[in-house]
């Protein structure tokens, strides 16, 4: 046995200087990682030292340390929130129990299968982001694509801690399979549609880390809720880096609009052509990439009748989104919830049980949130005087899961009929004439306190650096 | 009724309320008189003899005791000491009583009995002869049926009868179906008459449809079947000298705790919040006695005959008593050396009638564990002895684990095969639990039989496909933690199911029939309205009322 100093290679607060069945199985685990790093991370980047932050412990001081790294050399951590002395289970059937600190083995499979679902969107987000900076927009834009692609290779390291300290052998190998899957990988996808989904752009790009990273917030929000107190722990330090994805997704459209109606006003127009013509992307093209992100990102929350989610929830695996806020009596048998329905040609609300309806009512939850950063988007707008809103599409648009899958239904909340559907799809939904638009404009900026020509500047730089600040040294 | 006193296997002689047990020269006869309030539970009488569970542990204890300290026994006549009866079965009122489990239970271990007859008949040249001096209905046919040869007297009015499915709804539990067909080879379409029939057949008929084999007139009856006792006894090949001793079946030196039961060589715990008992099976902590003399010297102290009866005690009395407890693990304390020895001597003394009836025994044990309704995990840690007869328990387990210690091959625990386990101890299929293992197939067996002899690490063992799993101390404890805490979730019923499946995987017999098509067939129809409904006919049995039977076929 190779002997490595480990709290200096991998920052971590689980002992893992004395941990043998956590050392064994990471000496095998860790190589395969970084050779999964090399072959199908950032493309291009092996050579940069990029300013990042790095977690070394979870107090104030240490969850963010900046300085230049190397990204293959990047200290992936293991880090746990500290543990909430005699925590008790509070919801589900075990509710007023003590938290388990080990897998009960009755629920070993359903356990396992969470983590592994929700560890294996960590990697394919890296994956699927991995050509992006090729064409990225500016140099701070680029160093926040990196931090995004090692934190989530550090969310993926998260998991892997769970399986490998909690689930045996079997536990291993699902470590393994997480390196061996590929996003869009038609013989051994990821597990979730639209981690298969590719993100050719950088407007797909800050879509996807404003939407889909904030699925990543609620999934993680409700697993922190857990009975099983390690995966709680695990979560809840997660989300203090979900946080700063969020941020460059909304900012990043921020900019766009920002912009945009800059633009806009300066050629004194709304014609999509001339703004196209002008370098920058129109606002009805980020409607339609919005619509998109949207109803593919709530379709990751599951069938809006789920027994599993009810069999999660009861057992106590995997809470609701701030479950220790509500006031009821977190076991919800006999309460309902409506779910959606077409019924006769029309959207029509149905009550379920709340406890099958459960995928429902996180996604609800997370409709309520991702609507809140459309709001502050159209003061974007607003403040440079354009009349235009952008708009969250209904729920039951353009879905592939659940009730709704299939069902042609408008943003606005109309089913209609193929025809009107296909008359229209085009400006609901981004088109290959749109792809290719916002394709072309991507073009690589990466000169210190440069923007390409669609963005705009943010308002200030990483860690109160200057936004020139040589983020990233190409050497 | 009551089911929360303790129900205690041990008995002798002298507290028998049932039998008598009487021995003249090679022929022991056991007579059925039943005690009406003898009951085991209150709630029922035991009239015409019929029988509960205490009346078949005494019959239990009586053959055993033919086996041990009857050296000179070569035959058992079964006869009742009653007036115009044999034996009527089990007691239907004390079945309408009784819980689903226990029921099952109870036919489980009166099957047992049956079994061991034949089994005794085959492996010990012990014969069996049913002497049936009156009306012989169900259970009481059965346990008949059990035996090498059936004598019906020939009175006029004394029938064999299976009324099971015409008077109570159900069927006979105790494989009467499978030996009236598979054993005496009855035509089915007579069979079916007979099995519809409350009242039986007599005389001539029962024997020319081969019921029984043989009738007597009631002037003639008795020589006749000292005469067959004889003749069978004449046949049995249970050989011994003129002066051998029988070897008593004493108290077992056991203590019963609350959570624990304590043998000398075999001990139980029960973890009741985890709902999983674990069986410690002990090692002879020296040789054991090797030549006739020494073995014969130390006659009821003799560690195989002590094991034996104690983890035959122990599995009865969790069966029984311990419903609840779903998982037993199964481990073994000691040195292999020793138990390798044993081995030896089990095979070297063979013929020698306390080492025939000893090894018999054991073999009649590890057949209770293969239908124990109940999931065996088998765990091999450091400090265990899981070679040649003891590694039959790892065998009979639906699953084992062996520990691996890389980094400590000295304490790694290993397990050795042995002649044993080719043979000695075949399971109710016939089988070797190896040949059960493998399905037969040479190039498998070949491979054990090539590291016969040697201790097995977790990984070598492994490699021959003798243990389930070979985690090494890392992942051990968790390991084992969570594939019992994933056990005792599931449902209990359908792991029953499961687990019988899986260990009665290749070929079927006569007793694997019986025990498949009760757990099958009998099981289903004692849950069944039409028999344990309001109106079901075992519930209305006896008062006045006619059975109301949903019509459906299912
Ligand atoms: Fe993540
Ligand atoms: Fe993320």
């Amino acid at each position: 046995m190779q002997s490595i100093n480990y709290s200096e290679k991998i920052p971590n607060n689980v002992n893992l200087s004395e941990d043998r069945t956590l050392q064994r199985a990471l000496e095998g685990w860790q190589p395969n990682f970084i050779d999964w790093w090399d072959d199908i991370g950032p493309d291009g980047s092996t050579q940069s030292d990029v300013y990042l932050r790095t977690a070394v412990s979870v107090d104030p001081q240490g969850w963010a340390q900046f300085g230049h790294v190397k990204m293959r050399d990047y200290r992936w951590g293991i880090f746990l929130n500290p543990a909430i002395e005699d925590r008790k289970i509070h919801f589900g059937d075990h509710l007023g129990e003590n938290a388990w600190n080990e897998v009960p083995g009755e629920y070993r499979a359903n356990l396992r299968r969470i983590i592994v679902t929700q560890g294996d969107t960590e990697p394919a987000s890296v994956e699927q982001q991995r050509h992006l900076g090729l064409t990225a927009p500016s140099m701070y834009d680029l160093r926040n694509l990196y931090q995004i692609n090692v934190e989530e290779g550090r969310h993926l390291w998260a998991m892997v801690y769970l399986l490998q300290k909690h689930f045996g052998r079997d536990g291993r190998e699902e470590a393994q399979a997480l390196l061996e899957r590929r996003s869009g990988d038609e013989n051994n996808p990821r597990i979730l549609g639209a981690f298969n989904e590719a993100t050719p752009d950088w407007l797909s790009f800050f879509m996807f880390t404003y939407f889909t990273d904030r699925d990543g917030k609620f999934q993680l929000c409700a697993l922190s809720e857990s009975a099983f107190d390690p995966l709680a722990r695990t979560t809840k330090f997660m989300l203090t880096e979900e946080a700063h994805h969020m941020f460059v997704g909304e900012s990043g459209i921020s900019r766009i609009l920002q912009r945009t109606c800059q633009v806009m006003n300066e050629l004194k127009t709304d014609d999509a052509q001339k703004l196209r013509a002008a370098g920058v992307i129109d606002l009805p093209t980020l409607q339609r990439y919005l619509n998109f992100h949207f109803s593919v990102t709530i379709d990751l929350f599951g069938a809006d009748e789920s027994s599993n989610a009810a069999t999660f929830y009861s057992s106590g695996l995997k809470g609701r989104y701030e479950e220790g806020k509500r006031n009821d009596d977190h076991q919800l048998r006999g309460q309902f919830y409506k779910v959606l329905e077409v019924r006769e040609g029309r959207l029509v609300e149905k009550e379920v049980p709340m406890l099958n309806a459960l995928n429902e009512v996180l996604r609800d939850d997370y409709i309520k949130d991702s609507i809140a950063g459309v709001g502050r988007w159209n003061k974007v707008i607003e403040k440079a005087g354009i009349p235009f809103q952008l708009t969250a599409p209904h729920k039951a648009f353009h879905r592939n899961i659940g009730a709704l899958a299939g069902v042609k239904v408008s943003p606005d909340g109309r089913v209609v009929n193929d025809a009107e559907w296909h008359a229209n799809v085009a400006h609901w939904l981004p088109t290959d004439q749109d792809r290719a638009f916002v394709g072309a404009l991507m073009g690589r900026v990466v000169e210190p306190g440069k923007f390409a020509n669609w963005i705009a500047p943010p308002a200030m730089g990483i860690n109160r650096q200057a936004v020139d600040f040589e983020y990233i040294r190409f050497n | 009724m009551s089911e929360t006193l303790r129900v205690d296997y041990q008995t002798n002689p002298l507290q028998y309320k049932h039998w008598t047990l009487s021995v003249d020269g090679p022929i022991a006869t056991l007579a059925a008189d039943f005690d009406e309030n003898g009951g085991l539970r209150p709630g029922y009488k035991l009239k015409l003899n019929s029988y509960d569970l205490g009346v078949d542990i005494e019959l239990n204890d009586a053959v055993n005791r033919i086996r041990f300290e009857h050296p000179e026994v070569r035959t058992v006549v079964l006869t009742s000491a009653k007036e115009k009866v044999f034996c009527s079965g089990a007691n239907i009122f004390m079945l309408g009583v009784s819980s689903h489990a226990w029921k099952v239970n109870f036919c489980k271990f009166t099957n047992e009995t049956r079994n061991g007859f034949e089994d005794s008949s085959k492996h010990d040249g012990l014969k069996f002869l049913a002497a049936v001096n009156g009306a012989c209905a169900g259970g009481g046919y059965e346990v008949a049926l059990a035996c090498d040869e059936i004598i019906l007297i020939d009175d006029r009015s004394s029938a064999v009868s299976l009324p099971e499915v015409p008077l109570l709804g159900v069927l006979p539990g105790t494989g009467g179906l499978t030996r009236v067909t598979d054993k005496r080879k009855v035509r089915h379409d007579l069979a079916d008459i007979f099995c519809t029939s409350v009242e039986g057949v007599r005389g001539q008929r029962a024997k020319d449809w081969r019921l029984v084999d043989r009738i007597a007139k009631p002037a003639v009856f008795v020589d006749t079947v000292k005469q067959r006792a004889l003749a069978l006894a004449e046949k049995s090949d249970r050989q011994v000298n003129a002066n051998a001793k029988g070897v008593a079946l004493a108290p077992l030196n056991r203590t019963i705790e609350a959570d624990a039961l304590i043998y000398s060589n075999v001990r139980v715990d029960i973890d009741r919040a985890k709902r999983v008992a674990t069986f410690t099976v002990k090692a002879p902590s020296a040789m054991i006695e090797s030549d006739v003399a020494a073995i014969e010297t130390a006659s009821s102290n003799w560690y195989p005959f002590v094991l034996t009866r104690e983890l035959d005690d122990a599995i009865l009395s969790m069966r029984t008593n311990e419903l609840e407890i779903g998982t037993w693990l199964w481990k073994t304390e000691g040195d292999a050396a020793n138990v390798l020895a044993m081995d030896d001597v089990l095979l070297a003394q063979k013929d020698h009638w306390f080492v025939r009836a000893t090894t018999g025994f054991l073999r009649r044990t590890l057949s209770r564990i293969d239908v124990s309704s109940r999931s065996l995990f088998a765990l091999i840690e450091p400090g265990s002895c899981f070679a040649g007869t003891f590694l039959e328990f790892a065998l009979a387990c639906d699953r084992s684990y062996q520990l691996a210690l890389p980094d400590d091959e000295a304490k790694a625990p290993k397990i050795t095969v042995a002649e044993a386990n080719f043979g000695l101890f075949p399971m109710a299929t016939g089988q070797s639990r190896l040949q059960r293992r493998f399905y037969e197939e040479a190039p498998a067996l070949e491979a054990v039989r090539a590291v016969a002899g040697k201790p097995l690490d977790a990984d070598a063992a492994f490699a021959v496909g003798l243990i389930t799993a070979n985690p090494d101390d890392i992942d051990w404890a968790d390991e084992v933690r969570i594939a019992i805490e994933e056990r005792v979730a599931m449902s209990p019923d359908a792991l029953t199911g499961m687990e019988a499946n899986l260990r009665f995987n290749g070929r079927e017999n006569m007793v694997t029939r019986v025990f498949g098509r009760l757990t099958a067939w009998q099981n289903w129809i004692f849950q069944r309205p039409n028999a344990v409904g309001e109106k079901g006919a075992l519930k209305v049995y006896g008062k006045g009322d006619k059975a109301a039977f949903d019509w459906n076929r299912v």
